[in-house]
């Protein structure tokens, strides 16, 4: 049976797992996990099959069964891998589910259970039944209940398949929904898949109801979309809203401090090997810093000596990016750099089977409000923001009050740079960590904080959410491409009647 | 009027110690010339810098083979930075005033299209090394990467007979080649009995990052009970978040595959690749293809990168041969004229990486093996699938409505790119 594994006819392999799981033995399982990890080997020489975990010419063997160390520093070239494709590996997870139904854990039961409603296999009833009646625990019977009526939904006896719709009428999952879907059809000799018209009633009925919680969770899920990529934009764009905002500087080269926050991070990872947990969370106060400081010198050498010339500012901020961008490229390399994503980030947070989340957009909704906080915190409550908000309403006059103005110019271009290389941070997880990654944001920056109105950091929140969810609603209806031009237009028309954004700056500019 | 002809026609005069001097000095080079046409700054940098090299190695390897003709080879290398209409000047200068016998160069259609002008116009040589839309066959350039028969085409047949799939989702980024390849997909899909609902077309701009919308509904188009996959054109630097997002929403390559076609190695070199394993790719090449020819040039490259973390990948394969049979070309006819290189260069051979035999057809496009390859934990493919013998690159496809008639052979009689059958007319280039 083992021998079969090794062969290079992907069916001769299938076939071969599928034996192994219907064999109920329980041995079974560590060499089937093995080799759906992809870490199933045979050895050349002797033909045994190992687990082997290693990069290419260093592979260290395991025993499967006992998982007892056998070799260390073994070449690839001296091991052949058990192939595996896609057909095999879903065979294998099924195979692997039919033996874990008598798994100790009622965890792993119950998800072996959920797993065995994709294999719709005759074989699998009495195997089901079996495993409700020695089933104590009552959550776990809950969901083979379920499962098992999936599967009698075909059954001979109407009275049983009435049951089963009655027991399935609370599920919402898509599985469950193809399948009544297909009863209510015809075959094609034109007889009723269900033939009772009183089930086929009821199954109606409940189609209807998943059809209602599905529109309800569908739009949940499109704001929890657009609410993401409001927070998205509104991490990009909080950095602008202060440099741009508050001191008018047109900062073209704004992009490239997210790509610095994005590197920053890479390098935090690849220094700190032991710590990608952590990675993040000191990515955020180093990312601030290198950006700020990039931030500061860039307003010391080039933008100080450019105030009240926007145009200039513009011209001479793009040359910076491209500066940097070039200068990442040959640092770095053209190529897109791997930032890894910690455990606690991955994967998704399932709150029904029509309504998941996933946790690293949930982590970066999450952190906005955080990073919002503090900068609110910052400009009302400390001297410092004293100092930037007397300095941005009348230069002039807190000049006259002994406020070192220029310094607070830097510093505060220095906050705005540093905020964007906290959203740096956040990008790597969910874009390409590249000499581009600034390119694609730049853009997208300045239209929130025009939209939402220049110099008020309200508006810029309100300017993210409301373009965020705008992109978000039409896309199903127009389109990826179509969405982000039909909000282009309305901008623009917005921008017709109120040129100054959703909430003007009220009060004396003096420099305006 | 043909320059090099004129110009070798001078160097005799020279020789013979007779007069037009003046009109030969210029051109009378000691040395081959090679363009190297790649953006080595802007987007496009991270897939084309890499050919850059390849290139250079090649040039490198036939120097210390003697060169050619006699003559040492000199790479001539300019960065058309990723600007589209920059590839046209850049071009124009590499023929015009660098005087190069061939170019290697272009990624993006898009680039092709832009600087197909400037070779047709000053009779220049270019080798294009890229997956591509096809519908297109110039008299000056060879097209070294796969036209859609081989590639989308043989992909879409694995899904369908060795997989089961019955739903399809065709999603690429906008622009000429997605809109393209898809259209031709759509057209053989429906051929083979797929219904118009069964269907699902999607378009993303460039550097899409935010796939929440799109997965999701793959997701609830891939729920309905028919087994359904992913045929991605999706370019470049879209690709990654793409993939998380997948990942991310617990979509696996075993309820969803994903095959795409411009996804390679050199791609994968950059990111994570665990939520990306068992998803496919088709391509004429793979770094793990199992032959001693690949080992030895993979070691080679290598070698002159001088990193062994390096990877190979299927467009520096199409370079490969590209160069190598144009360098047989030039020592078969015994010149580097772009005219006589190009007679020279119809039903050539030479072997490819994957252990099989490349040839060239009148066409301008190789005959090569398609390879199917699922994704493993460690950037690599494996070959899950392959054609038995060679594919030949089909210059116009079939699966098309306009282009069904028309056929592309640079032999006479026929010495058109877009002959159309059903009238025998040749309707000249239109580009």
């Amino acid at each position: 049976m083992l021998q079969k594994l090794t062969q290079k006819k992907f069916s001769v392999v299938e076939s071969a797992v599928k034996a192994l799981g219907d064999s109920g033995d329980q041995r079974a399982r560590p060499l089937l996990e093995t080799m759906l990890a992809n870490e199933l080997f045979q050895q050349k020489s002797d033909k045994q099959l190992v687990k082997a975990v290693g990069s290419r010419n260093d592979h260290t063997l395991y025993d499967i069964f006992s998982g007892e160390e056998l070799a260390k520093g073994v070449s690839s070239r001296q091991l052949n891998r058990i192939r595996v494709n896609n057909k095999i590996r879903s065979t294998l997870r099924n195979a692997l589910a039919r033996l874990a139904l008598s798994d100790p854990d009622p965890q792993v039961r119950s998800e072996a259970a959920t797993n065995l409603r994709n294999d719709q296999a005759e074989e699998i009833l009495p195997l089901l039944q079996q495993a409700l009646a020695d089933e104590k625990e009552e959550s776990v019977r809950e969901v083979l209940r379920l499962s098992l009526a999936t599967l009698q939904t075909k059954h001979p006896d109407p009275e049983i398949r009435r049951q089963s719709i009655t027991l399935l009428s609370g599920s919402l999952d898509p599985n469950v929904r193809n399948l009544l879907t297909e009863l209510l059809q015809k075959d094609p000799s034109g007889n009723w898949n269900e033939p009772e018209s009183d089930i086929r009633e009821k199954i109606q009925a409940t189609l209807k109801q998943i059809q209602f919680w599905e529109d309800i969770y569908g739009g949940v899920e499109t704001l929890f979309f657009g609410v993401s990529l409001g927070s998205v934009l509104l991490l990009a764009a909080i950095g602008l809203a202060v440099t741009f905002g508050v001191m008018g500087v047109i900062n073209m080269a704004h992009g490239e401090m997210i790509m610095l926050g994005a590197y920053t991070t890479y390098i935090i990872q690849q220094t700190l090997p032991n710590l990608i947990e952590y990675s993040l969370l000191i990515s955020i106060p180093a990312a601030f810093l290198v950006a700020g400081t990039v931030g500061i010198i860039l307003e010391r050498t080039v933008i100080r000596l450019l105030y009240g010339r926007p145009l200039e500012t513009l011209l001479a901020t793009f040359g910076v990016s491209l500066f940097l961008q070039q200068a990442v490229r040959s640092i770095f390399g053209p190529l897109n750099q791997n930032v890894v994503t910690p455990s606690w980030m991955q994967g998704i947070l399932e709150i029904n089977p029509l309504l998941a989340i996933t946790y690293n957009r949930l982590t970066i909704i999450l952190f906005v409000p955080f990073v919002l906080l503090t900068l609110f915190v910052l400009l009302k409550r400390s001297h410092f923001g004293l100092e930037m908000r007397a300095v941005t309403q009348n230069r002039q006059m807190a000049s006259a009050m002994g406020i070192r103005t220029d310094r607070v110019d830097a510093l505060t271009f220095g906050l705005g740079s540093g905020i964007a290389g906290i959203a740096g941070v956040a990008l790597s997880q969910l874009t390409n960590v590249g000499p581009n990654l600034g390119q694609s944001y730049i853009i997208d920056s300045f239209m929130v904080v025009v939209f939402g109105g220049v110099g008020n950091l309200w508006g810029t929140v309100f300017g993210a959410m409301s373009l965020g969810l705008a992109n978000k609603l039409l896309e199903p209806f127009a389109g990826a491409v179509a969405a982000k031009i039909i909000v282009l237009v309305l901008i623009i028309l917005f921008l017709q009647k109120r040129p100054r954004g959703m909430f003007a700056l009220r009060g004396r500019f003096v420099e305006s | 009027m043909n320059w090099k002809r004129q110009s070798s026609f001078a160097k005799h005069l020279l020789l013979t110690g007779l007069t037009g001097l003046v009109v030969g000095l210029a051109n009378a080079a000691d040395t081959i010339k090679v363009g190297v046409l790649h953006s080595l700054s802007g987007t496009m940098a991270i897939s084309e810098t890499t050919l850059k090299d390849t290139v250079l190695m090649l040039v490198d390897e036939q120097n210390k083979k003697g060169g050619l003709l006699g003559k040492q080879l000199e790479a001539v290398v300019v960065d058309p930075a990723s600007d589209w209409p920059l590839f046209a000047e850049k071009a124009r200068e590499l023929l015009d005033v660098e005087k190069v016998d061939v170019v290697f160069g272009c990624w993006t259609s898009v680039s092709r299209k832009s600087v197909l002008p400037v070779f047709e116009e000053l009779n220049g040589l270019l080798f294009y090394p890229v997956q591509y839309e096809g519908e297109e066959s110039s008299k000056n350039v060879f097209y070294t990467g796969a036209a859609p028969n081989q590639q989308a085409i043989p992909a879409v047949n694995y899904l369908m007979d060795e997989l089961g799939v019955e739903r399809w989702v065709l999603a690429g980024t906008d622009y000429v080649y997605p809109r393209t390849t898809n259209k031709i997909l759509e057209q053989y899909l429906k051929d083979q009995g797929v219904a118009e609902a069964d269907i699902m077309i999607n378009y993303t701009p460039f550097g899409h990052s935010d796939w929440q919308t799109i997965v999701s509904d793959i997701k609830s188009f891939g729920s309905e009970g028919k087994k359904t996959a992913v045929v991605s054109t999706i370019n470049g630097d879209a690709n990654v978040p793409f993939y998380k997002e997948l990942g991310n929403q617990g979509v696996s390559a075993e309820d969803i595959p994903v095959v795409a076609f411009s996804v390679g190695e050199e791609e994968l070199s950059g990111i994570d690749t665990a939520p990306l394993v068992g998803h496919l790719a088709a391509w004429n090449y793979f770094m793990s293809a199992d032959a001693d020819i690949n080992y030895e040039f993979i070691d080679k490259w290598h070698g002159f990168i001088g990193n062994t973390e390096r990877v190979t990948n299927d467009p520096m394969e199409a370079h490969y041969i590209g160069f190598n049979m144009w360098a047989n070309a030039v020592e078969k006819s015994g010149t580097t004229s772009v005219d006589e290189v190009r007679e020279a260069m119809y039903g050539l051979t030479y072997p490819n990486l994957t252990g099989g035999v490349a040839v060239m057809n009148t066409n301008h496009h190789l005959t090569k093996p398609v390879l199917i390859g699922e994704i493993q934990d460690d950037g690599q493919f494996v070959t899950v699938w392959q054609t038995p013998g060679g594919v030949i690159g089909d210059a116009w496809s079939d699966f098309l409505p306009d282009s069904k008639t028309i056929v592309a052979d640079w032999t006479q009689p026929i010495a058109c790119g877009n002959y159309n059958l059903s009238n025998g007319k040749c309707s000249g280039q239109n580009y």
